[in-house]
């Protein structure tokens, strides 16, 4: 066995340092070949349980209650989440002058963010807009994520006439510019103000950047050597991609998942503001658009009409945001490493060099 | 001789793209359901034209032959856009061309704008951001950052059109130019149409945010590797540190950010100048939609992502330029 084959094969990173040092051997040789090796230590299932609780269950939950912006991140989204799927039922829909025309915003519980100029309650409207856009974003988001890594992920791992071909049809679809594109082709397709496709079209043109980042993500993870080790067992190659190489990226992907929900909103919302888009129901866009229409910038006491709106996509991306950025702590294994120091030691401010290091077989575990 | 062999396959990667694009245009204007020959032909027969006269028309507008096989329309189509003939619009009744021509530097002076000012803004204050991190500062500007990553552009747009414009009149409400001046190249006419062009920049700037956060990621780890520490015990100036060593590997991957954003402000100018009234390709596509100028959205569409695709290809080339590393065979390194 040569000293590259031995590198290959070493079973962990951390004790790749003090053993190269020992086994450095002139000769090429080696005496303590790792496939020899057996464990110290017996693991029971009961401890393979506790592992996985504290990778999935204790550590995630302990950090998110020791992170604000975790906590604001969450309460926003499920406060939405809430509204869309509860709020429906407690708040009555909103109709054609029920109220007074632009009544002002925090006078009545009747109207308690105030009427637009036909009358309509535009707390109710904002409150039944929620779950149209929330199936927006979910299938916009998972949309995305799928095609972003299943490509991203093969073109990455295959190499050759697979990656360009992959890669060809990728870099078409980063260069649609993605409002045009819908617009063209919600005019075309016979989507009828159907949720899930609106939220499938609005992210045609976005899946792209993830699957190129995904792919260059994959080029560096499959030179590593637990990669090596798959494949010269045999696994076949979807395995290696999806069971090896893709969970190693899981935490990347689920920042995407909140950025790409947030561009499901963002450009829903713009696309319905111009009223282009097909609807069946009011949403913040429409009301936006009809507030605009209305010359309510221009309109005294007309304000509320465009700010509530506003205040219902700024408050849900700030969620969103929120979100995506604990989620990043909570997978970042430098975050992880510092909260499991916090037991011992106070806090450390200072950017450890070491930690980067220590932190990839734990990229593994989570 | 490698970086001219890696330059030849990107620009035929642009060349793809751009075929990719054309074909998806006819795709649409022929094919699908709902296609836009298709809608034409009855909205002129609906106009009380006889079919005969329908087609006829179609056939000019589209520079399309209705009669032709598939196969011949499409070879035909290709042609006749490469070569800039992309039919007569509908409701302007002038070559689409001349209209996007006319329309599409106004669009590009206000991204190329919108694109250096808030990328200057994002990478200066991520490097703050991480240079202090957990300080007051580094919280007071993520908290700006995600505010501004919160808030689509449009939202900005109207909120700058009702205070800075309407309520407090600093700006004007809406035009591309100034009125009663000369068009030219004097300074009353340029401060004008500066001045027409701020607040659609300023709407822009949003983007910022999101690149003022990825900028201080980066940064973070970047001042957490190895080589950092080594530069430091060589003492190193902090001034070096900072500026060739940190802030040059982290900008790198923003420049990827960069190119991807590229094609979203593109399509992003449809709703600001409809918002902002200014007459610039986004809003002559608006038009065009809303008028269902087939030819003109087509054209449109197809030149909006050309330009994308040009302005990506300019990027990946100068990328080498930024990145020394990936001049060579190391292109899959973005």
């Amino acid at each position: 066995m040569t000293a590259s084959d031995r590198d290959r094969t070493d079973p962990g990173r951390a004790e790749k340092s003090h053993e190269s040092a020992v086994s450095a051997i002139p000769d090429g040789g080696t005496v303590n070949s790792p496939f020899e090796v057996v464990s110290e230590y017996e693991e029971t299932r009961r401890d393979r349980l506790r592992k996985l609780y504290d990778t999935y269950v204790y550590a995630p939950i302990s950090i998110i209650k020791r992170d604000w912006r975790a906590q604001i991140g969450f309460t926003i989204v499920l406060f939405y989440v809430f509204m869309g799927t509860i709020g429906v039922y407690l708040i009555e829909p909103t109709y054609v002058t029920e109220g007074p025309a632009l009544a002002q915003p925090f006078e009545t519980w009747e109207y308690p963010l105030g009427t637009d100029d036909m009358g309509r309650d535009l707390f109710a409207s904002v409150v039944h807009s929620t779950s149209e856009m929330l199936k927006m974003i979910l299938a916009g988001g998972l949309f995305t994520v799928t095609l972003g890594t299943v490509v991203g992920g093969i073109a990455g791992y295959k190499g050759g006439v697979v990656d360009t071909v992959l890669s060809s049809i990728t870099d078409v679809f980063i260069n649609l510019p993605g409002l045009p594109t819908v617009m063209v082709l919600a005019l075309m397709l016979p989507i009828h103000g159907n949720p899930y496709l609106i939220g499938v079209l609005l992210t045609i043109a976005s899946w792209g950047g993830l699957a190129r980042a995904i792919r260059s993500q994959v080029l560096t993870l499959r030179q590593e050597p637990f990669t090596e080790a798959a494949r010269s067992m045999g696994v076949p190659s979807h395995q290696i991609v999806f069971r090896d190489i893709v969970p190693h990226l899981m935490p990347f992907v689920i920042i995407n998942l909140t950025n790409a929900a947030r561009r499901v909103i963002f450009s829903a919302a713009g696309l319905y503001f111009l009223g282009v888009l097909p609807f069946s129901n009011h949403n913040w866009g429409v009301t936006l658009d009809l507030a605009y229409s209305g010359g309510a910038h221009y309109r005294t006491g007309a304000l509320h009409w465009f700010l509530v709106p506003m205040v219902a996509i700024v408050g849900i991306s700030i969620g969103l945001i929120l979100l995506g950025q604990s989620l990043d702590r909570v997978f970042n294994p430098r975050v992880r490493a510092r909260h499991e120091k916090k037991f011992a030691e106070s806090q450390l401010e200072e950017v450890d060099p070491d930690s980067d290091d220590d932190s990839e077989p734990m990229i593994g575990a989570a | 001789m490698v970086t001219i062999g890696w330059r030849l396959r990107r620009l035929a990667q642009a060349l793809f793209t751009v075929w990719a694009v054309i074909t998806l245009s006819f795709a649409m204007i022929r094919l699908m359901p709902g296609n836009a020959m298709g809608a034409m032909m009855v909205r002129f027969e609906q106009q009380g034209m006889s079919p005969a006269r329908a087609r006829e028309l179609v056939e000019l507008r589209l520079s399309l032959d209705p009669d032709k096989p598939i196969h011949t329309a499409y070879v035909e189509y290709v042609l006749n856009t490469l070569q800039g003939d992309l039919g007569t619009s509908v409701f302007h009744n002038e070559p689409v061309v001349d209209l996007l021509a006319a329309a599409l530097p106004w669009t590009l002076f206000v991204l190329s704008w919108s694109i250096f000012i808030s990328f200057f803004i994002g990478i200066a204050a991520g490097a703050l951001m991480a240079y202090w991190e957990g300080g007051k500062l580094d919280v007071g500007l993520t908290s700006w950052a995600v505010l501004m990553g919160s808030i689509p552009f449009y939202v900005l747009a109207i909120l700058l059109l009702i205070f800075a414009s309407y309520r407090w009149g600093i700006f004007p409400s809406g035009g591309r130019q100034p009125t009663g001046v000369e068009a030219g190249f004097n300074i009353t006419y340029i401060r004008g149409i500066l001045y027409h062009a701020t607040l659609p920049v300023l709407s822009m700037l949003v983007a910022s945010g999101v690149a003022s956060l990825g900028m201080r990621g980066n940064s973070i780890r970047v001042l957490g590797s190895d080589y950092l520490r080594v530069a430091r015990l060589r003492g190193l100036s902090d001034y070096t540190i900072s500026t060739q060593y940190v802030a040059r590997n982290a900008v790198l991957p923003m420049y990827t950010t960069l190119l991807i954003s590229i094609g979203e402000m593109f399509g992003g100018s449809i709703v600001l100048e409809y918002v902002f009234n200014y007459r610039g390709l986004g809003l002559l596509l608006y038009e065009a939609f809303n008028q269902r100028d087939y030819p003109l959205m087509m054209g449109g569409f197809v030149l909006i992502t050309i330009a994308v695709v040009i302005a990506l290809l300019i990027a990946d080339m100068t990328y080498s330029w930024v990145d020394p590393r990936a001049g060579g065979q190391n292109s899959d390194s973005y």
